[in-house]
């Protein structure tokens, strides 16, 4: 969790979501680019509701071209099995050598329940109480098999956005890793904290959970900000929080927030994925690596040595006798 | 001729002990097969699957039912380490959703460039196993009405959006399912992924291959019993309105080489003499093809030549359009085959000498389905 000066590791992942994009060259690409700036992990949505392949699919896909950089896609829990939702996150572990992790989501509408037609749509509350659990049966799952060992991480790392209430219980529960959106570095900090005490309630440690501020973000705007004015922040917007500037601002950003205890770290979804990224990892990255703020090599193998969390001992390895 | 290979899986019927027996859940052991099967031209690679939702009947027998990997996501990483090979998996269609199918397989047409396969598998509780344990005669027709409906709705989401790439709704209600909606997908590479059936040989099962499936994994018969299938495959396929060359029959195959045949012969007694699995492990390939195959002989057992004979010979005889080979050992079990037997089945001509297409349906000679808006 903390380095030997005392300041708190930064986490860097990117979303690699691309709108109507059905075949893979697109995402090798951008998730190779991730690698090269040394980035914890990236990420791909999976919703139901509008056109997309399956993430999990192409993150599987990726695996085998990439070595380093975590592939975390969402694997929605509510019209799913579990035993196939936690089988395929498993086997994403096996495919990427331990660099799986899972974002748990939950399909809330009643066009995605008419899709499946097994069960009609329910509130958050009920899907996410659900999802909770699925987390809990995958970890159990996980540490469970007989006759094939556990995935190379023990427990492929689990990603929950915890901005809204009901997911924010499953975070602080289950989660290795919590997204918090907001603009607002203030409300970050108090999302954590509130985080990092009720894992702390649940008997968890609260240093095994990382919290990302998650932030859309537009680099079109040159190497510096194209608004001067907004004081290099990131504003709300209806999408949700978004920081728009140069990718000089964005390190600066960061940086701040960092150095501030905010969170441990950022995760970034490109407005314009191609040009974004291109601008993150080879603008905002290498300075803050120049500053020291962040890794230049990845010098650990599994998603869990990049965010610094431990390979959990299987639960049932002392009556067993082995792990 | 057509030639696939079966991952036999986690708890499949592989020889442990050998000192050739590797990891069966690390990548690497997929990787092998795959490469090995791509060098050897061959169509496709099939993976069972081995999950088993818990809460259907009782599975004491079956206590790492979650262990196994799941299909499609061990298919999407091999994609990237092959170009041609078709990339098959088994999904049941008792439990698991028409959509859920259907975009499973679209994304792996479409990231695959074209080599996706389904084998729909009609039953996947244990009353159906201990069924086609008893030789398939009581395989329960529902299931395959279930499953024959699947394929259908599965073909319709396929052909929802238009073919210039607009999403447009669908609606399917049939007797198991009622969905709508709006698929994700536009119509992947090779129109429709190739739909396999695999039937013990009932009744049931054969007219579910005729009325849903392109290729039909079956067991291995003599020629007789082989050619008698073809031709009731042949009439079943007509009354949809469909070729007998619109169903390839491929039937598993296990092969045993030796210098001389007596030296063939040896090693299959012994192979069959170690090979004595676990109850788990029996089940996982009667399930997949019907029949216990680690207690009937081996279906090729010689040297290259003679087995390359007796495959080329059944092919033409009509008796089968290829074989699913079955190896004993993962991950080297494919290459003695793919080293000794592929370059005498091409002597022959009886096999390819490169890929042709892009395609598994190419591989197969198979056309693309029509557009049904």
């Amino acid at each position: 969790m903390t380095t030997s000066h005392g300041r708190r590791r930064l986490h860097l992942a990117a979303a690699l979501d691309r709108p109507s994009v059905y075949d893979a060259g697109a995402y090798l690409a951008a998730a190779r680019l991730a690698e090269l700036g040394a980035l914890d992990f990236v990420t791909l949505d999976d919703c139901l509701a509008r056109p997309g392949p399956d993430a999990p699919s192409v993150l599987a896909r990726v695996a085998p071209v990439t070595r380093r950089v975590g592939l975390v896609p969402t694997l929605t829990t509510t019209h799913t099995e579990s035993l196939r939702v936690q089988a395929a996150v498993a086997t994403l572990d096996w495919v990427s050598r331990g660099r799986a992790g899972w974002r748990i989501g939950v399909s809330t509408t009643e066009g995605e329940a008419r899709l499946f037609g097994r069960r009609p749509a329910a509130s958050a509350d009920v899907l996410w109480r659900e999802a909770g659990e699925a987390a809990d049966v995958a970890a159990r799952l996980w540490d469970s098999r007989e006759t094939v060992p556990r995935p190379p991480q023990g427990h492929p790392v689990r990603v929950v956005d915890a901005s809204a209430g009901p997911a924010r219980a499953v975070a602080a529960r289950y989660a290795d890793v919590a997204l918090v959106r907001t603009a607002h570095p203030e409300r970050a900090a108090a999302a954590r904290a509130d985080l990092r005490a009720s894992a702390a309630a649940h008997g968890r440690d609260p240093d095994g959970l990382r919290v990302l501020a998650a932030l859309d973000v537009d680099l079109g705007a040159g190497e510096y900000g194209a608004h001067p004015g907004h004081g290099g922040g990131p504003r709300p917007t209806p999408r949700g929080p978004l920081y728009r500037g140069g990718p000089v601002d964005l390190a600066e950003l960061i940086a701040r927030w960092h150095r501030e205890g905010t969170v441990d770290g950022f995760h970034l979804t490109p407005v314009e994925p191609d040009r974004d990224l291109e601008r993150l990892v080879n603008g905002t990255v290498p300075l803050l690596q120049h500053r020291g703020l962040f890794r230049t090599f990845y010098p650990g193998s599994t998603l869990r040595d990049h965010l610094g969390l431990a390979r959990p001992a299987n639960r049932y390895a002392v009556a067993r006798g082995a792990s | 001729m057509h030639l696939a290979v079966l991952f036999p899986g986690a708890r499949g019927t592989s020889v442990r002990d050998d000192p050739g027996a590797g990891s069966q859940i690390e990548f690497a052991a997929f990787e092998h097969l795959a490469r090995t099967a791509e060098r050897g031209l061959f169509d496709f690679l099939l993976l069972a699957d081995e999950l088993r939702p818990r809460e259907h009947g009782d599975h004491v027998h079956d206590p790492d039912a979650a262990g196994g990997p799941e299909p499609l996501t061990v298919l999407n990483a091999l994609s990237t380490v092959t170009r041609h090979l078709g990339l098959a998996a088994e999904a049941g269609t008792s439990h698991t959703e028409p959509f859920e199918i259907a975009r499973g397989f679209a994304t792996l047409d479409h990231l695959s460039g074209g080599r996706a396969a389904w084998s729909a598998v009609a039953s996947s509780d244990a009353a159906d196993d201990q069924n086609f344990r008893r030789g398939g005669h009581l395989e329960r027709p529902e299931h395959y009405v279930r499953a024959a409906e699947s394929v259908a709705a599965a073909r319709q989401l396929w052909d929802s959006w238009t073919p210039d790439g607009t999403p447009r709704p669908f609606a399917h209600r049939g007797r198991y399912f009622d969905i709508a909606g709006e698929f994700t997908l536009p119509r992947s590479p090779q129109g429709h992924p190739v739909v396999m059936a695999r039937t013990g040989g009932s009744d049931e099962g054969r007219e579910f291959a005729a009325s849903s499936a392109d290729v039909l994994l079956t067991r291995h018969r003599p020629p007789d019993a082989g050619g008698a299938l073809r031709t009731d495959l042949g009439r079943r396929l007509a009354r949809y309105g469909r070729d007998p060359d619109d169903l390839k029959v491929m039937p598993a195959a296990t092969v045993v080489l030796g210098d001389t045949a007596a030296e063939a012969h040896e090693r299959s007694a012994e192979i069959r003499r170690r090979q004595v699995s676990p109850r788990a492990a029996l089940r996982t390939l009667e399930r997949v093809w019907g029949v216990d195959l680690t207690s009937t002989r081996h279906s090729f057992v010689g040297t290259p030549g003679e087995v390359a004979a007796g495959m080329e010979s059944l092919v033409a005889r009509g008796a089968a359009d290829g074989f699913v080979l079955v190896p004993h050992l993962v991950p080297g079990g494919l290459d003695e085959f793919v080293d000794r037997v592929v370059p005498l089945l091409r002597e022959r001509g009886a096999f390819r000498t490169a890929y042709e297409g892009a395609t598994l349906r190419s591989h197969l000679g198979l056309d693309a389905p029509v557009w049904k808006g």
